[in-house]
């Protein structure tokens, strides 16, 4: 009951929805870098929201699967195939024992995100069956997916209906306006610990993604930024969504990979309800960061939760309409 | 939510950190997920949604600032650590360098580096990785420009007026003077770190041959 993987593709790891009780420890949350549209994947399947799933960057694995599965690929706009039939994102997809399932470049977005029904099995380390990629732990052997690794699948909670072809439903989940794949958008900000001179720097300008980004950090170039006050800082805590100033002027705003403390100026913090589409930017696309308070922050996550919730609840009763899974 | 008791890296400010991360998870409400402590504050994971309410912020707020009028004397939950260290030779490449950057005989540098007494003022920058406050202030040392491309696992080093081990191999900038055999960090250990925040460490210089058997009992 395993998917066997024959191409690895750029970077394909295990995430979950992370760490969040060893910081002290220094180990950072980790997990998917897009947590909402790994949620969405495996409820698509009929998986708790927090199963782990394959985090795919930019270009996809070729992977057999060795028995009868629904799938759900939610996240980047990404070419995929099984069994040379094109699979449409965002619904459920019944798949044969022995299927190929080939997933190539990434046409929006930067990270899809591949959940099984049963979840992909794998042990659970401090808490979480995510990779932790810089310090090698955890997921499928502390590393990304290599040609050849076997990967072993949960028992699914609903029964499999066996198919002799993929079967592909006609409904899907819009991920409006929790995700944003254009080439410009637009993420909100609360405020840092440090001032930026003059004080709406930040959101004054439009930022370029750099191409040495990558899951612990967004580089932005754009106009080098200067701070108020250029004093030594002692090392504080940091979280994802961070947005840390370095000497050279050009913001790195911290994902999921982020350390737990950092030495750079902090000069704000985007919001949690915009870290999916944060993480879904590639090289050289924009973005411009829009200041909001700390209330409004909060309502835009409990809103965000909803429509979660919302979604959950649509596709299990679409699940149960369909008899299909 | 961060809490912040300072802004100097001193050992005064930093006690009253772990002190008051001792007593926070003594008390570990519902809504606290995890606390990262670091030099001078600490920041408090908070989930929103355990506290309910049009505010959940405000009400963490308030509960904290009601109770943190009686952390400051509370107790440090720490345990004293004895780490073995191969110093100089190529287990520390830059030894001679802190040494002559202090003006003194590596003999004496080693010694000390071996006679400090240090606390672990905080894990981070990788896992596992102690920040520690104490050393004696002759050896403080820049760290280099242009970091090592490869530093093994256990390497101690000293960066400014700190000194630290590195877990595991990887890049790293600062001034290699021994190793240690110890494994700082396992994630399949109970607690995954040799070390916590809070703990304090002594240095006990070792040869190489020391070393090798420790590192053999490991394997």
């Amino acid at each position: 009951m395993s998917l066997e993987v024959l191409a690895p593709g750029l970077l394909t790891s295990v995430q979950d929805m992370g760490r969040h009780a060893a910081r002290a420890f220094g180990v950072g949350v980790g997990g998917a870098a897009d947590g909402f549209s790994c949620r969405v994947a495996n409820l698509l399947v009929g998986n708790p929201a927090d199963s782990a799933a394959l985090e795919i960057t930019l270009h996809g694995p070729t992977l057999r699967l060795h028995r009868a599965a629904t799938i759900a690929l939610c996240g980047a706009m990404i070419d995929a195939q099984a069994d040379g039939l094109a699979l449409p994102g965002w619904r459920p997809v019944a798949l044969p024992a022995g299927c190929t399932l080939t997933l190539g470049a990434c046409s929006r977005g930067a990270r899809a995100y591949l959940a099984i029904d049963g979840g992909i099995d794998v042990p659970a380390i401090l808490g979480s069956l995510g990779t932790d990629l810089r310090s090698g732990f955890g997921g499928f052997a502390g590393r990304a997916l290599r040609t050849g690794d076997r990967l072993g699948l949960g028992s699914p909670l609903a029964a499999i209906v066996a198919t002799d072809a993929p079967r592909i439903v006609p409904w899907w989940i819009d991920a409006e306006p929790d995700l944003d794949l254009a080439d410009s958008i637009v993420v909100r900000v609360l405020p840092g610990s440090d001032a930026t001179m003059p004080a709406d720097a930040l959101h004054a300008q439009e930022f370029v993604v750099a191409s040495a980004s990558n899951r612990q950090g967004l580089r932005l170039h754009g106009a080098a930024l200067r701070l108020a006050d250029a004093r030594e800082r002692v090392s504080e805590p940091v979280v994802p969504g961070t947005v840390q100033l370095p000497q050279d002027g050009a913001p790195i705003v911290l994902l999921a990979d982020a350390q737990t403390i950092g030495g750079y100026p902090r000069i704000g913090h985007v919001i949690a309800a915009d870290l999916p589409r944060l993480a879904q930017r590639r090289a050289s696309q924009r973005l411009r960061f829009v200041p909001i308070d700390r209330k409004r922050a909060e309502r835009a996550n409990v809103e965000q939760r909803a429509r979660l919730a919302r979604i959950a609840l649509a596709i299990a009763g679409r699940r149960s309409e369909d008899r299909l899974f | 939510m961060l809490l912040r008791l300072g802004e100097t890296l001193d050992a005064e400010t930093n006690r009253r950190v772990h002190a008051c991360a001792t007593s926070l998870r003594a008390q570990a409400p519902g809504w606290l997920v995890d606390i990262t402590p670091a030099f001078a504050s600490l920041t408090l994971h908070v989930d929103a949604t355990r506290i309910g309410g049009d505010d959940p912020l405000r009400v963490a707020h308030d509960w904290l600032a009601g109770w943190r009028a009686r952390i400051d004397d509370a107790p440090v939950d720490a345990h004293c650590i004895e780490v073995p260290v191969w110093y100089g030779n190529e287990a520390g490449p830059d030894l001679a360098d802190v040494a002559a950057h202090a003006g003194i005989a590596i003999d004496e540098a080693i010694a000390r580096h071996a006679t400090g007494e240090y606390t672990v003022a905080m894990l981070g920058f990788a896992p596992g990785f102690p920040y520690l406050l104490g050393l004696d202030a002759t050896l403080a040392m820049p760290r280099h420009v242009t970091p090592r491309k490869r530093v093994e696992a256990g390497s101690v080093g000293i960066g400014g007026a700190q000194t630290g081990i590195y877990p595991n191999a990887g890049p790293g900038g600062w001034r290699l003077i021994g190793r240690t055999p110890l494994r700082l960090f396992d994630a399949q250990r109970d607690p995954p770190s040799l070390l916590r925040a809070g703990d304090r460490v002594r240095f006990v210089a070792i040869d190489a041959a020391a070393f090798a058997a420790v590192d053999e009992s490991l394997l």
